[in-house]
């Protein structure tokens, strides 16, 4: 008999992620970022955490103004309709935050590198670029084959995936979809996922479409109910964009002050699914919905 | 405002025309996102984008989007996919064009989006590659699209986020790149080409109403000049009416000051 892995976000942040623990986090890019999930670390004050990831559109700028953050492993770090990351500036600039810079392609090879089991991937991207000399998990090496140069990307182990699905089972089997980034090399190259879900549903509903499975369950430490999880990112099939909340964000994060004040706003209270389109309004609610929806055909696995 | 159309909408119309019909074309953000739509209406409609964080598609989405992940950019689409599905593309040799944003790029099309002031205590932390230096290494040609000005055309640049032609003629292939290199450069002020001997950056239009003396001033080296220097095409009426239905807010492309 499997057993149940629903936990409450509290407590699995509380289990999973201890000080000190490295994360990868926002998989899919712009979409699917476990906002719900980071501001749990934020009010649980964790320390010295390493974040891992191709861009986090301003999630781990988030992270790194409520001091959670001692090293960033990413290839991008910022708003991405805005631009720059104010806290992440602000850590850089004034020498609080160690940098690993990849590129989409070397963080992508990295974590692939850690779901294989082999200790580096080749690629034949960054050469002649400065992130050799502020990634010290990327070489060069002679292709024994060709005798071509090539770039060897040390593979990834982090301690924790943490990735937002639109639905869960309660045995960690979880349904994705949409663009997928790097999702699934995340959670193989990972000690632990934790999935946060819109919906916990049936597993029937799940192993009914196993290609749309993201990880097997028994790879999964712990599944959390968290409906809006991903707000203000997209989350295909239930919300749009919140680009007002991002260039929100912007204006708030342009100093320590205004970061706070956004902090105590939108992550001292916990997100909670019955009072958070409270907070988030009507209004607002209304606009993110989906006006159209697109069903796709089913698919039939019979036999 | 400089005539009827603004600098932005300018320099979207200039990235659309480097685009051809049938290619695919790896999209970014902001400005090159729209020159592509641009160009999938207008002379290139079986074009292709790519986007990294995993989406094929060759048709407009259904309605404007902000970002690569907006869900309009899902509907309808090719293939949903992985970002490795989409740099394998890349790095396979698939990919035609790409465009590329900098804050400094010196005269061999070298571009930093890392660190101003350096790496060891910078000025200014950016945000870092994301794509860039992939596409850089990796397309069959990218173009760099930049507001012209002297801090930001350096003789050289603090670090290299994504590589140019780095010292000069052979040296992608001496450092290991398979292909490639910046094809152009799209300011404010007007669009910039490589020599192909040198590999050192040409001037080779000017937007109306600028002159050569003034796109000199704003480089911080030396400029070359190329003997048929002409004039950057003005955005025509139906490129704008394009380009207005694509940024209906007038988020990237409003005024000048979205730059």
């Amino acid at each position: 008999m499997k057993s149940s892995k629903l936990v409450s976000l509290s407590e699995a942040v509380s289990r999973l992620v201890p000080d000190g623990a490295s994360v990868v986090m926002g998989c899919a890019l712009e979409a699917l970022i476990p906002f719900a999930a980071g501001h749990e670390m934020i009010r649980q004050k964790k320390k010295s955490l390493t974040l891992i990831g191709p861009i986090s559109d301003i999630l781990f700028d988030q992270l790194v103004g409520a001091g959670c953050v001692e090293k960033i492993r990413a290839a991008w770090v910022g708003n991405v309709i805005t631009g720059s990351a104010y806290n992440f500036r602000r850590a850089v600039e004034g020498g609080n935050l160690k940098m690993e810079d990849h590129s989409n392609l070397t963080l992508a090879m990295a974590l692939t590198a850690g779901a294989m089991g082999v200790p580096f991937m080749p690629a034949r991207t960054a050469l002649g670029s400065d992130l050799f000399r502020t990634n010290s998990g990327l070489k060069t090496i002679t292709c024994p084959f060709t005798g071509n140069i090539l770039t060897a990307i040390a593979a990834l182990l982090p301690d924790v995936a943490v990735v937002h699905v639109q639905r869960a089972d309660v045995f960690g089997n979880g349904h994705i979809w949409g663009n997928l980034g790097v999702t699934k090399e995340a959670c193989l190259a990972s000690r632990h996922v934790i999935l946060t879900a819109e919906e916990i549903v049936d597993s029937q509903v799940i192993t009914g479409d196993p290609n749309r499975v993201i990880v097997p369950g028994f790879r999964v430490s712990a599944v959390v109910h968290a409906p809006w999880g991903a707000h203000p990112s997209p989350v295909p099939g239930h919300y749009n964009r919140d680009h007002q909340a991002f260039i929100d964000y912007r204006n708030r994060s342009r100093t320590v002050d205004g970061f706070e004040e956004w902090k105590k706003m939108w992550v001292d209270p916990l997100r909670d699914s019955r009072t958070y389109p409270e907070l988030l309004g009507k209004e607002r609610v209304k606009a993110l919905a989906l006006k159209h929806h697109l069903p796709s055909v089913p698919v039939d696995y019979g036999y | 405002m400089t005539e009827n159309y603004t600098l932005p909408q300018l320099m979207v119309a200039a990235a659309a025309r480097e685009i051809a019909d049938h290619e695919v074309v790896f999209v970014g953000m902001r400005l090159p996102l729209l020159g592509f739509l641009l160009a999938g209406s207008t002379h290139a409609p079986h074009a292709v984008g790519v986007y990294e964080l995993g989406v094929v598609r060759d048709t407009l989405s259904p309605e404007p989007i902000m970002t690569m992940g907006d869900l309009p950019n899902l509907t309808g689409a090719c293939w949903l996919a992985d970002t490795i599905d989409i740099m394998s593309l890349l790095q396979k040799g698939l990919v035609d064009i790409s465009f590329i944003g900098g804050a400094q790029v010196d005269r061999f099309g070298n571009l930093n989006t890392s660190y101003i002031g350096g790496f060891q205590s910078p000025a200014t932390r950016l945000p870092g590659s994301g794509g860039a230096c992939d596409l850089a290494c990796l397309a069959k040609r990218h173009i760099i699209v930049m507001t012209h000005e002297k801090r930001r055309f350096k003789e050289k640049v603090d670090y290299i986020t994504s590589p140019g032609y780095g010292d000069g003629a052979g040296w992608r292939e001496r450092v290991g790149l398979p292909r490639g290199g910046p094809r152009a450069v799209i300011t404010t002020l007007g669009v910039l080409r490589f020599d192909p001997m040198t590999c050192e950056m040409v001037l080779v239009s000017v937007r109306p109403g600028v002159s050569v003396e003034t796109v000199s001033f704003h480089t911080g080296w030396p400029l070359k000049i190329a003997p048929d220097l002409s004039q950057t095409p003005a955005p025509t009426q139906a490129e704008l009416a394009m380009i207005r239905r694509f940024d209906p807010e007038g988020y990237w492309t409003g005024s000048d000051k979205n730059l």
